[in-house]
């Protein structure tokens, strides 16, 4: 075998492992859902073989499906929103820190060795009635009786950005660690204000990031139903409680692959028109 | 004459190849066809009766608790057989697990309500168990038992173990014993209380009680419309729907809420802790019974062994003193002790004339169409 032959081989052979996890463990699985959503689902639960549009006209024609799809697009993206305020700050902090910086993207890490289910369940204990937020506000005279905070939209909301917030900040961190510094300097050098170096040189540089972090909240927040179970009140459900809803509850597994397909093709539209404007280098950047 | 091993069976086949009776090449070929068949029989080892594990699936919390410390335990003790448990939130995702399972994967359940056991046969998932294994059933209410051989066509897949209630637990420091014996199931669609209701993202319990709130029979509701209407009445005024027991406890003890449907058993276990919960069975409330169901290709020998254990009297009371649901057993021919009497719905007839269980044919007929109506009007629709 010459040479060349051997050095086009050598990328495949070390590809192999990982190209063989991806067929098994996510296009196979993936051949079978869409596969699954053709079939039907009889009286007793027992599914029926077959090709069938059934679900598929259920699921594109019905409304119901398509607000809380919509909903679910609505909550992924106020999350994201606040995810990219609230880790932009966090980000530039960090990366612009001289010294601690370890330790600060050590602390940043923190929440990912407790479970996401615990972290979401802590709230609880915050804002509920006897949660520590109330037995200040009472103990300190502010309010007479208890708030209710739990159990609404907005501590979903808070929830997915508490989970979330770390990813945004990474990716930021990542793109705004890459900025050469002494370009704010030559900014100022040359007449520039602090702030618009910051605005005109750095945050046009580190937007990348954003995009990168933005994509990653948005694609998890949207396809979390763990939240909403926990921390919604009765309406409050996201499109992958649905998902969840049609295979556990009502055993409904080509329904459900069919609504799983869909929010699946929502969010590849999405990472479609990120990949054309922003690329997907980015987001790997971000992720190593 | 005694049963030879595997490990027995290889270290002679070694020792006539060092011996010389063997030629490397035959040696090796053995070796091979052992290692081929342990690899075609390996997925259905569980039919084999020779088992080392049985897996066991129930609901969380002090139920788990309970038969862990009063039956697996000394029942591995016992037989050498270690019980390897798993939880589930409801029988609707218990089922899609085992749906996803190979066979033999998942063993024995710890299912609700004979519907349940309809689903479970109607799907083919049950088994047939060999009754006089398991003479410890002879202990059990007679009309527990029947009600699984009626759906099973005679035999069993399943023996009873429990039984319990769906009935109103609510605060009482705002809630009084009065008012709730007055208002019954409405007091769920009560606009006093809204934001302080709760309940179980069930379908059918969230039927039944709307079929009590509109006045209908629960086994048979014919004003379908009204029942949707009161379900979605609870709907705005809940806080939350609960999802499991752990978090039913907590709404309540943590004054969430203040008044919810609940399971009588752990409705009692917050009582004991010192909550000042009430409970109240309305008429025509909601009385299930839990049975031990054996799945399909589980070792059966092993199962029936732990099932009969499981049964035996001491066992039995142990257990549901633990988890506070009165045991199947049978008040009349075992003495149940002093705790049980006083556990909520606690029948000492052993009739169980005064529940009303869930009437399979009608639930499971409609399962399909309410299941799905619900998940829709549970989201505002």
């Amino acid at each position: 075998m010459s040479v060349e032959a051997r050095e086009a081989r050598q990328p495949w052979i070390l590809l192999s492992p990982a190209l063989t996890a991806v067929t098994l463990l996510l296009l196979v699985p993936l051949c079978f859902i869409v596969i699954y959503s053709f079939w039907l689902r009889t009286a007793t639960g027992a599914d029926q073989a077959g090709f069938y549009l059934d679900n598929w006209a259920e699921a594109l024609s019905d409304r119901f499906y398509r607000d809380i799809l919509l909903n679910t697009l609505k909550i992924a993206t106020i999350t994201t929103a606040i995810c990219a305020l609230m880790g932009y700050p966090s980000a530039y902090f960090i990366a612009r820190s001289r010294g601690n910086k370890a330790m600060l993207l050590l602390l940043l890490m923190l929440p990912f060795w407790i479970s996401y289910i615990i972290r979401t369940m802590s709230w609880i204990n915050i804002l509920g009635v006897s949660g520590a937020l109330n037995g200040v506000l009472t103990w300190t005279g502010i309010v007479d009786e208890p708030i209710q905070m739990l159990y609404n939209e907005a501590t979903v909301i808070l929830g997915l950005v508490h989970f979330l917030l770390p990813f945004m900040i990474l990716n930021i961190f990542v793109s705004l660690d890459g900025i050469d510094v002494t370009l704010e300097d030559a900014a100022n050098s040359l007449g520039a204000t602090k702030w618009q170096a910051f605005l005109q040189v750095t945050l046009p540089l580190s937007l990348p990031g954003l995009a990168a972090g933005g994509l990653l909240c948005f694609v998890l927040g949207a396809g979390t139903y763990i939240t909403p179970l926990v921390l919604g009140g009765p309406t409050d459900a996201m499109f992958a409680n649905l998902v969840f809803e049609a295979i556990i509850t009502q055993l409904n597994w080509p329904l459900g692959s069919a609504l799983s397909l869909m929010l699946l093709a929502v969010l590849a539209v999405l990472v479609g028109i990120y990949n054309r404007y922003l690329g997907m280098a980015q987001l790997m950047k971000g992720l190593g | 004459m005694k049963k030879m091993d595997n490990t027995t069976r290889y270290e002679r086949l070694r020792e006539r190849y060092m011996n010389g009776d063997l030629d490397r090449r035959t040696f090796l070929g053995l070796l091979g066809a052992a290692g081929a068949a342990y690899g075609v029989v390996t997925p259905y080892r569980a039919f084999a009766q020779d088992v080392s594990q049985v897996r066991f699936d129930g609901w969380g919390g002090v139920v788990s608790e309970a038969f862990r410390q009063y039956a697996f335990d000394p029942y591995t003790a016992e037989t050498g057989i270690e019980v390897v448990d798993g939880t589930f939130g409801g029988g609707d995702e218990y089922l899609s697990r085992v749906k996803a399972s190979q066979t033999g994967e998942y063993n024995i359940a710890h299912l609700s309500g004979v519907f349940d056991y309809a689903r479970y046969d109607n799907l083919g998932l049950s088994s047939e168990l060999n009754e006089d294994n398991i003479p410890n059933l002879q202990y059990v209410i007679p009309k527990l038992v029947d009600v699984f051989r009626k759906v099973s066509g005679g035999t069993l897949s399943c023996v009873p173990y429990d039984y319990g209630t769906t009935g109103l637990a609510y605060n009482r420091a705002h809630i009084s014993d009065e008012e709730m014996q007055e208002k019954g199931a409405k007091i769920l669609i009560d606009e006093a209380y809204k934001g302080k209701i709760a309940g179980w993202s069930d379908w059918r319990t969230r039927i039944w009680f709307a079929s009590l709130q509109t006045g209908q029979d629960p086994n048979a509701a014919e004003d379908m419309d009204a029942v949707w209407d009161a379900i979605r009445a609870h709907r705005d005024l809940s806080l939350k729907y609960w999802t499991s027991g752990a978090e039913l406890m907590s709404l309540l003890a943590e004054e969430e809420i203040y008044v919810t449907e609940g399971w009588s058993g752990r409705i009692y276990a917050l009582q004991e802790q010192g909550h000042d919960i009430g409970y109240y069975d309305p008429p025509n409330g909601y009385g299930w019974q839990e049975c031990l169901f054996v799945l399909k290709g589980s070792p059966m020998e092993a199962a029936e062994e732990l099932l009969n254990f499981m049964l035996a009297p001491e066992t039995s009371i142990a257990v549901a003193e633990g988890q506070n649901y009165p045991p199947a057993l049978d008040p009349n021919k075992v003495e149940l002790g002093e705790k049980i009497p006083t556990l909520p719905a606690f029948d000492p007839t052993g009739t169980l004339d005064g529940l009303t269980f869930a009437d399979p044919e009608y639930w499971n007929s409609h399962e399909a169409d309410w299941s799905k109506t619900f998940g829709r009007v549970q989201k505002g629709y």
